[in-house]
């Protein structure tokens, strides 16, 4: 049962991925591919968290609380560059 | 783990995935970006968060001792995706982006852009 | 002398147990390295945190957050449902909330809120802090959708935070 559950969500969170891969590329503007980058990221932690599942192994609790961090700042950066044309005011 | 947990776990590992790929199926098949905008910021959180809580539920029954520390990052993210939204439409409001023909209050928003 | 050495007791409570969390180890010793970490990182950062955060009536806080995990949960449905369904049909809309609260805490919790609640994400706070904007994926009556946003969420934050 856990299995094929697992299985079920390794395809369809990729799904998800590659989605937003598409997005990501064909844009059109700045905020859509910033927004694909951060839905991307999220993705990716759902893909490690289900990885460490079936490891059996925590250790992949780390790197997903790094992404998520690293992500968030990463977004707010972005999306404030927008904003203002400059990082740091 | 009792065959009752195996499936609480699997389902909310189904449910959490099936919530990811919506959140990125309204990214792509939405027409412009503030529609675009609720997908992620919900359904992607929600999707992820659920598969959290089944792995922090898997991790405390095969281990024998709790483990909780993906509400870490799920409390993480439900706190920070309605900040990179917020960023994000205020980026959108200020470059002027399309919307959609029939959206109401059009004039609020440009209001907000100029300032 | 209390007040001293634990300016902040919210903060602190908070740090120890994101520390337990993080270590994923609910033993004495890493309660006391937590106690000590959330003794000494408030009084460092004192310079952060200008205002206290005065919370009142635990009970409603409890209650505002079970309406706001049962939302969160009918909004994914909600959306979901509209995700599916045809494009062209959606209504979506800019909408301005007048804002009532004062504290920076209250507004931001209110705006986050908003933003994970049904169809709805916050997107402009007006530099006065009195107006918010909204952006609705599907909306049928404006004025509707805003009374309803006040009456459960803003009513209830103006009495939990001072």
């Amino acid at each position: 049962m856990l299995n094929i559950a697992l299985v079920l969500g390794f395809i369809l969170v990729s799904g998800a991925c590659f989605l937003s891969l598409v997005r990501l590329l064909i844009g059109p503007d700045l905020p859509d591919r910033i927004l694909a980058l951060d839905t991307l990221y999220v993705n990716s932690i759902a893909l490690l968290i289900l990885f460490g599942i079936t490891e059996g192994s925590t250790l992949y609790f780390e790197s997903a609380l790094l992404i998520a961090v690293m992500g968030f700042v990463g977004t707010l950066a972005l999306s404030k560059y927008l904003l203002r044309g400059d990082i740091m005011e | 783990m009792s065959g009752f947990m195996e499936v609480v776990i699997s389902l909310l590992i189904i449910i959490g995935a099936i919530f990811t790929l919506l959140g990125s199926l309204s990214l792509l098949k939405l027409p412009d970006f503030f529609m675009r905008l609720h997908g992620p910021t919900k359904a992607s959180t929600l999707g992820t968060g659920a598969i959290l809580v089944a792995s922090a539920l898997y991790f405390s029954l095969t281990k024998g001792e709790i483990s909780v520390h993906e509400i870490l990052i799920t409390v993480f993210l439900f706190i920070t995706a309605p900040v990179s939204a917020y960023m994000l439409a205020k980026a959108a409001l200020h470059l002027k982006l399309k919307q959609q023909a029939q959206t109401q209050g059009q004039t609020l928003s440009q209001q907000e852009g100029e300032g | 002398m209390f007040k001293k050495l634990i300016p902040h007791p919210i903060l602190s409570v908070m740090l120890i147990i994101i520390w337990l969390l993080l270590n994923n180890d609910f033993s004495v010793g890493q309660m006391v390295l937590g106690a000590i970490l959330g003794v000494v990182i408030p009084i460092i950062t004192t310079g952060f945190w200008p205002d206290q955060v005065d919370a009142q009536k635990p009970w409603l806080w409890v209650k505002f957050f079970g309406v706001v995990i049962y939302d969160i949960i009918a909004a994914n449905i909600l959306v979901a449902r509209w995700i599916l369904g045809r494009s062209q049909t959606l209504r979506p809309a800019f909408m301005e909330l007048t804002i009532e609260l004062t504290s920076p805490l209250a507004i931001s919790i209110l705006a986050s809120t908003i933003s994970l609640t049904p169809g709805t994400v916050s997107c402009s706070l007006s530099a006065d802090k009195r107006r918010l904007l909204i952006h609705s994926l599907h909306v049928e009556n404006i004025s509707i959708a805003l009374v309803q946003m006040h009456e459960r969420y803003q009513k209830p934050l103006l009495e939990m935070i001072k």
